[in-house]
Formats: C-alpha cells, sequence, structure tokens
C-alpha cells in the first residue's frame, strides 16, 4: 500500500444542463423502474385477456364491487370473484384536453364511470369512439378488449351501444 | 362527547407570497420566511416553541425525503420534537389539527406548524402526473391520471344530479379571481366576467383553464397555544373553537349510494331520494362538518359562520363544498353562489382571500394558509397584514377553515372563535 499524494479525479465529458446561472437551475434526472405485484388483484388483470371484467362480491353481505377489492369495506370480510356484465351505462364523464405527461400525447380523451346492472360500485374506463358532444349520462356502453394486453386495466375499454 | 383536551389558541401567522415559481429560494428558506413573519408579528422568541408539524405533500416536488426534517433543522429548532404529516391537498388542514392535538393534549404549550410546496420543481404536466399518483396507481392512475379529469366527472354528475351549470361553476372563479384583488399574497388576481371563464381554454369537460388552480411555490406558518400561554405571548389570540375531519374511499368508483348524515339544521325527509355520496358530493367533508360543528356547538352554519376559507381546487369543488358545509341544502350550491350568497359582502363571505384558485395552491402550505387568513379575520388584522381592508370582513367573530385531499378522500374543518 503506497499513499498517492498527487491523487486526481479523472476528467469526464459528460455534463449538466443549465436553465439558468442567478440563481442556478440545472437539469436533475431520475427513473425508476419498480418491480410492482399486483397481489390480491392480479386475477382481474389475468382475466382481461379472456374478456372478462372481474369485480368482486362480498361472501358475508354480498355487495357487488364493480372495481375488485379483496375485502369487504363494509363487513370486512373475504370477497369472492364475481364476473361484470360487459354491457352498463355511463354514470359519469369527461373528455380531457390537458393531462399529465404521462397521457398528454393521447389527449383528448374520454374518461367514464360505468354502472352496471345488479352491481353495487361503478368502474373507471376509457370510452373510445364518441367526442364530448355525443356523449351523456346513462347512455349505453360496452366492454372491448385489447387483443395483445399490457396488463394494467386499459386492457379493457367501452365503446357506445347501437341503441 | 369526546373529550376535548385543553382549550388551544392560534397566537400568529405568516405567509409567503405565492407564485407560479419562486426559484431563488428553496423551501427551507421559504418557510422560515413565513415562520420569520409569524414570530415577529408577537415578538415570540423561537426558544418558547415546545415542537413542531412539518407539512408538505410530495416528495416527489421537494426532491427530497425528509425535506420536514431538513426544515426542522434550517429553523434552528432541533433538537425539539417535531414530525410530518401528509394527507394529499388536505396536508395543511391535518397538520394544523395535528397541532391542535399536540397543544391539547398538554404535549407542548407551543406548537409551530409550517408547511411548504415547490411544484415548480418540474413541469405543470409532471406536476399533473405527480398529482395523479395520488389516486389509484393500479386502476385508477392508468386510465388516463389526471385530476382536473376527476373533479370534472364529479361535476357533470353534480350537473345531472341537480341541475347545477358551468355557468354556475364559473361564477366561483369571478368571485374568487376578484377578490384577490386585494390579497397581496395571492399568486393570480383578476377581474374576470363568467363568459371569460367559460371561453378560456378546456382542461376537463366542463372545467376550463380557470375553473381550476395552478401550481405554485409557498409556505405558510402558524403557531398554536394552551390559554395561558397564548395572552401571555399574544394581545389578541384567537380561540380553536372545534376540529372535525373525515375520510372516503380512495377511488370515485367505490364511493357508495346511501344516507346523507344529517347537520342539525336538515331533516331526513330532506333527502329522501338522494343516493348518498355516489360521485356528487364529498362524504368526508360533510363527516368533517358534523364533527367540527358538534364541537363548536353550531347548529345552524349559515347564520352561526362569519367567514369560511375552503378548498376550491376546482370551482365545481367550492359548489360542492357549500352543500358539504351545511350552508345550503344538497343540489342548492350553484343558485347559492349565482345569487351572490358566497360574495364578499353576501350572506357568508367564502375565500374571501381568493381561495387557492387566486390565492394559489402549494400544497403543503395550502391548508395552513387558510388558517392564517381565518386567523387574520378574525383578529381584525387583515389591514395590517394586506396593507388593505377591503376583504375585511366587518365584525366576523367565527370563521372556518376547510382543507380536501383527493377525490374527496381526506377533509377537514376547522373552526375558529374570535376572543375580543
Amino acid at each position: 500500500m503506497t499513499i498517492d499524494y498527487d491523487a486526481k479525479m479523472p476528467e469526464t465529458e459528460d455534463g449538466t444542463i443549465v436553465y439558468n446561472t442567478d440563481p442556478l437551475i440545472v437539469k436533475s434526472h431520475y427513473e425508476i423502474d419498480y418491480i410492482h405485484s399486483y397481489g390480491q388483484d392480479s386475477e382481474f388483470f389475468r382475466a382481461l385477456g379472456k374478456k372478462k371484467i372481474m369485480g368482486s362480491k362480498c361472501k358475508k353481505c354480498s355487495y357487488v364491487y364493480a372495481t375488485p377489492r379483496g375485502h369487504c369495506m363494509f363487513c370486512g370480510e373475504e370477497t369472492e370473484w364475481y364476473q361484470l356484465p360487459n354491457e352498463g351505462k355511463i354514470h359519469t364523464f369527461t373528455t380531457c384536453y390537458f393531462g399529465g405527461q404521462e397521457f398528454l400525447s393521447q389527449t383528448p380523451f374520454n374518461i367514464i364511470l360505468v354502472e352496471f346492472p345488479g352491481v353495487d360500485s361503478l368502474f373507471m374506463t376509457r370510452l373510445i369512439g364518441a367526442d364530448q358532444e355525443d356523449i351523456k349520462v346513462g347512455m349505453k356502453v360496452r366492454a372491448r378488449f385489447r387483443r395483445n394486453l399490457k396488463f394494467n386495466p386499459t386492457d379493457v375499454y367501452f365503446v357506445p351501444m347501437r341503441e | 362527547m369526546k373529550n376535548m383536551g385543553r382549550d388551544v389558541y392560534m397566537i400568529s401567522g405568516g405567509v409567503t407570497k405565492f407564485s407560479k415559481s419562486v426559484p431563488e429560494s428553496d423551501f427551507r428558506v421559504k418557510t422560515k420566511m413565513a415562520f420569520d413573519y409569524a414570530l415577529k408579528d408577537i415578538n415570540l422568541d423561537k426558544n418558547k416553541i415546545d415542537g413542531t408539524v412539518a407539512s408538505y405533500f410530495a416528495d416527489h416536488f421537494e426532491r427530497q425525503l425528509m425535506a420536514g426534517a431538513m426544515t426542522q433543522d434550517y429553523l434552528g429548532l432541533n433538537p425539539k420534537p417535531g414530525k410530518r404529516v401528509e394527507g394529499g391537498g388536505a396536508t395543511g388542514g391535518l397538520a394544523l389539527q395535528t397541532g391542535i392535538a399536540e397543544v391539547a393534549s398538554g404535549r407542548m404549550n407551543v406548537c409551530a406548524v409550517y408547511g411548504f410546496e415547490t411544484m415548480s420543481q418540474v413541469n405543470t404536466w409532471k406536476g399533473n402526473e405527480f398529482i395523479a399518483l395520488a389516486s389509484d396507481t393500479n386502476f385508477d392512475y392508468p386510465i388516463g391520471g389526471f385530476y382536473t379529469g376527476y373533479y370534472a366527472m364529479l361535476a357533470v354528475r353534480h350537473m345531472h344530479e341537480f341541475g347545477t351549470t358551468p355557468e354556475q361553476f364559473a361564477k366561483v372563479s369571478v368571485k374568487n379571481h376578484g377578490n384577490a384583488l386585494h390579497n397581496p399574497y395571492a399568486q393570480s388576481p383578476m377581474k374576470l366576467t363568467v363568459e371569460d371563464v367559460r371561453n378560456s381554454p378546456m382542461v376537463s369537460y366542463p372545467l376550463t383553464r380557470l375553473d381550476v388552480c395552478t401550481m405554485s411555490d409557498g409556505a405558510a406558518c402558524a403557531i398554536l397555544a394552551d390559554e395561558k400561554t397564548a395572552f401571555e405571548l399574544c394581545k389578541n389570540p384567537v380561540k380553536i373553537k372545534g376540529i372535525g375531519s373525515g375520510t372516503d374511499t380512495m377511488r370515485l368508483a367505490d364511493r357508495p349510494f346511501g344516507k346523507v348524515p344529517l347537520l342539525p339544521n336538515e331533516k331526513e325527509s330532506d333527502y329522501a331520494n338522494l343516493k348518498y355520496p355516489g360521485v356528487h358530493s364529498f362524504r368526508a367533508g360533510r363527516t368533517a362538518a358534523v364533527e367540527a360543528y358538534r364541537q363548536a356547538g353550531i347548529t345552524d352554519p349559515l347564520e352561526e359562520l362569519d367567514v369560511i376559507e375552503l378548498h376550491d381546487a376546482y370551482t365545481s369543488s367550492e359548489v360542492q363544498t357549500y352543500e358539504d358545509l351545511g350552508l345550503c341544502k344538497y343540489g342548492e350550491g350553484g343558485p347559492f353562489v349565482e345569487e351572490g350568497k358566497a360574495d364578499l359582502h353576501g350572506k357568508i363571505p367564502v375565500n374571501p382571500s381568493g381561495g387557492l384558485l387566486a390565492s394559489g395552491h402549494p400544497v403543503g402550505a395550502t391548508g395552513i394558509m387558510q388558517g392564517v387568513f381565518v386567523f387574520w379575520q378574525l383578529q381584525h388584522s387583515i389591514k395590517k397584514h394586506f396593507k388593505d381592508d377591503t376583504l375585511q370582513i366587518k365584525n366576523a367573530k367565527t370563521g372556518l377553515c376547510h382543507s380536501h385531499a383527493g377525490t374527496g378522500t381526506y377533509v377537514t374543518a376547522t373552526i375558529m372563535e374570535a376572543v375580543q
């Protein structure tokens, strides 16, 4: 072991993007890949590949959730999987002309909450095939599914139904 | 009745001017500006402070974990106790109530509650993405996560249930931006018409650019004390009369369709055909109001409250909140604002400061900012702090501040009363 009294950090050619010098404002990059588990909700995402939307039903009080949850919010009991109908009605809607960065390139897009017959809660999804002016509360809609799954909830989306 | 502990008073407050971007100082210095203003207003020695509560929403915005600890350090408050409280948009309201509980419990005689957010660290579209991460990231965010979109769906359902109009929502924007013309701390004072609001670019139908609050940088601070200490340190403290808070499901889709939790001035028959809360109303807001009114002994809020600062991140949510707070019945929020009842000189001035829409919404600072503005109203010190007494509500004795998170996922209501 020898001590190097002239030790020197190597110079590199990478640098920093500077937006402003007073105050000094620089670009600071950050990104992350998660190893994310859908846990108890996994079946919902798998079932979309079989063109099924799976909600859940409380084993004790029989409350039916359109968006699945492992345990009932009323009685705390475990739920079981419950297949939703592929047709429902628009409970409410919007058309987004602006959004978060991830979805900015997709604007304008429609988001709706769907109500299903015999189901106690709602389901949030995209509506395609209709412009803002055409969308109404109470309008009948039906589910369609991606052929190649992304394993996120956009594997199911809704379109208007012919009356 | 639950044990409320010791009586708690607010003794001072400070707010920085909220702006879209203030890069000259980081969150610690902004907080120090608000904190120092509060100290100076009553010549308080910081060594009198027993502990703190730090309020900020997103580590993402600060680009720093434990930003609260860094702020405690920068304010020179080490090694006194401190902790962070976080609950989305209601972070400030929750932090304020946590500070109240610290004093009420007898743990602290003087508690400083400080909050901040530096949202200009990212562009607006990235900020909207961060905020949308405060929706269920398995089921809601991937659909096109955008909070204005969620509130737009709430607004559309309110319109469907009750016949509310986008023009009625727009009246909130006109009122709040107009009030802010006299608030030197406000980010966006503007003289507007309903047409201006409706003609501004659509963000998410039916909400336009002027129906929605903006990203902000800013900080705020509130100082609380027990009764004995409050009157030793401050000539004109304001009493905390009641605190209430509530919660609701993270996902809008999971909201039940049940019965309205009634206020003393309501009857079950008022809502015989209303399925509640659905996605038209905020059950957490109503729950907060029920608890706060019970503590404060309020049975007719419209008659007994003199000033309200409420969480108007969207014009539509101000209308919805009138109803949650019982200023009018469910469904009557649109006419309530249209008839000028919430105006500066209306039946009950709501958001005389300009609210979030015009004052700005640096999330962790917001709920504390509202508390400070209500405190100054009840101290009758608006002229001193604003250098303009246009917004001072004459004879204001009882005030309420309301802080709100998510799609109504956490909501707080805090009631204060003038002593003098």
